[in-house]
């Protein structure tokens, strides 16, 4: 058992994945509360999908990806958010128009490349085990800012997430916190990035979260569950790739949806099995 | 940079304490103000029109009137989510929007009960204003949230999930949260639909406690007999203010007929049918 566990640690692009990915299972997870609360999933997915272009131009240049991705990112969940509070159209109709608009932008410049077709299955599906040690320490740089804010803006982001009317009786910068909330989801998409890539995107943000939700019902316990959630199912999904020759990202997010059933179906006094009792 | 920062942080004013607790004078609010920008000068349609009126500090006022009247619409100008088009709004002498002991008790159906907080983290985010950015609970929050509760008679839900809590219960909670804000000026909306008598009871007894403290209560209801019994003035709106008096004299038939409308029927001996259908689903959406 123990020569099970340690003989794929013996390569060290194997322990940069596995770094990369429990930083992910926890980061995702915890801000997925956030995401699965406030009704974000849709906007994540698509803001995940938007960050191609960027992501593109980096790679085509040869700079870090985190850096197009993290600049296309923001541009665009800022812009979303601007273009939302115009009132000129509802917000899931301004994120279906670029989100499908800067996606086909971001093939199109790939596929005027060479090797089309596994670049593109690397932004899509995630490339974990490509993890460089530059990669990893962007992953954990932008992980522990995405961390550190949800720390220090906690009781904020759970009034507006809760009560908004409450938010503007206690003057609350709502607006600053609004943008803040949708700098992070971008900046959490870019640290999940190479872990589970662009397609699978939403299953780390909204999967351990989903899972955690049935397990409890307080938030801070939430995140506490979706972490562990996540992080197990990083290192399983990783360990599951290696011994059954499948792609890691998928293997990662199929654990997760795996430990989603198991909860939906068993949670104690939620789950299906329970009601029907 | 010192000027982003006072714009995302913001301050809160000083009381003048010779002001009415809440004054309005001569305000309009237009209809989807904000939403496009300025819409010229075309015929605006109005959900406010001309409104004035003082209430001084411990008043309890109902506020009644057909739906779409401008309820909500008045307490939003009043807890400073909306800017009038015209006229002014002042709490204790400044506009709402630099305090925070303005607290609002919402419609029990606007609110996710299945969100995973607790009754004390509830009330504990009535808080977060005096806490302050990057500042966690001190223990006098802490004391402030359990003697709030204690005070609606709810110590013993401190740790329930507001999920699992009675009509009654979630409506104290609130009031909790309220005591919480330390709030001189609590608005209510509907706090009483849906409730039966004797929960209707624990409310106004709490009401009652709060009015030594000198809380300045604004309650929305349809319940026109609660409103004539359990209130020192009633705010009859449509629109305009129809009447603001003690009972006795708001409750005409003639402002009633001015206010209500088709909704009403006078019958005979001026016995009063009001046909006015209740609450959550039809109240204005607007804003």
């Amino acid at each position: 058992m123990l020569t099970w566990l340690i003989e794929p640690l013996q390569y060290s692009f194997i322990v940069r994945a596995l770094l990369a990915a429990m930083v992910v299972g926890v980061v995702g997870s915890v801000f997925g509360t956030y995401v699965i609360l406030r009704g974000m999933a849709f906007f994540g997915d698509a803001l995940a999908h938007t960050i191609l272009p960027g992501v593109v131009v980096a790679f085509l240049f040869g700079w870090p990806l985190a850096v197009g991705a993290l600049a296309m990112g923001l541009l665009t969940a800022l812009g979303i958010g601007a273009l939302s509070s115009q009132g000129m159209m509802k917000e899931d109709t301004a994120i279906g128009v670029i989100f499908a608009g800067a996606f086909a932008l971001g093939v199109a410049m790939l596929s005027a490349t060479g090797n089309y077709t596994v670049d593109l299955a690397h932004f899509l599906f995630g490339n974990l085990l490509g993890v460089s040690t530059a990669d990893l320490w962007v992953t954990a740089v932008l992980g522990a800012f995405v961390l550190l804010a949800i720390l220090l803006f906690y009781k904020e982001f759970l009034v507006i997430s809760f009560d908004p009317a409450l938010a503007t009786t206690l003057r609350l910068p709502a607006n600053f916190l609004r943008y803040l909330l949708l700098a992070l989801i971008a900046v959490t998409i870019v640290v999940s990035l190479q872990v589970v890539g662009i397609a699978l995107m939403m299953a780390m943000l909204v999967t351990p979260a989903a899972a955690a939700s049935l397990l409890t019902r307080r938030l801070p316990s939430m995140m506490a569950i979706a972490a562990v959630i996540g992080t197990l199912s990083s290192v399983t999904g990783l360990y599951a790739s290696y011994y059954l020759d499948i792609a890691s990202g998928p293997a990662i997010v199929l654990v997760a949806t795996a430990v989603f059933v198991l909860v939906f179906l068993f949670a104690p006094g939620r789950g299906i099995m329970w009601r029907k009792a | 940079m010192s000027n982003l920062v006072a714009k995302i942080i913001p301050r809160h004013v000083t009381h003048q304490p010779a002001s009415p607790t809440l004054q309005l004078d001569d305000v309009f609010v237009a209809y989807a103000e904000g939403a496009q920008g300025v819409t010229s000068a075309r015929s605006a349609q109005f959900a406010l029109e001309a409104v004035s009126f003082q209430v001084k500090a411990g008043e309890r006022i109902a506020v009644v009137g057909p739906n779409g009247a401008g309820k909500s619409t008045l307490f939003k100008l009043i807890v400073g989510a909306l800017k009038p088009s015209r006229g002014s709004v002042n709490v204790y002498g400044h506009g709402p929007s630099g305090h925070i002991c303005i607290a609002y008790v919402p419609q029990r159906s606007q609110i996710d009960w299945s969100f995973p907080v607790t009754v004390e983290d509830v009330v504990m985010m009535g808080r977060v204003g005096q806490i302050g950015l990057f500042h966690w609970p001190r223990r006098r929050d802490w004391e402030l949230v359990r003697n709030s509760l204690a005070r609606v008679n709810a110590a013993r839900l401190a740790k329930k999930q507001i999920g699992e809590l009675s009509g009654g219960q979630q409506q104290r909670v609130f009031i909790a949260r309220a005591l919480a804000q330390e709030a001189e000026l609590l608005l209510m909306d509907e706090p009483l639909a849906g409730l039966d008598v004797p929960n209707q009871e624990k409310i106004f007894e709490i009401l009652d406690a709060l009015r030594p403290d000198g809380v300045t209560v604004l309650v929305a209801t349809h319940d026109l007999d609660l409103a004539a019994a359990r209130f020192d003035r009633i705010m009859l709106l449509n629109k305009k203010i129809v009447a603001f008096d003690v009972a006795t004299a708001v409750l005409e038939p003639r402002n009633l007929l001015q206010a209500y409308g088709g909704h009403m029927h006078v019958l005979g001996n001026s016995d009063i049918l009001l046909t006015d259908e209740c609450c959550d689903h039809y109240e204005e959406r607007q804003g």
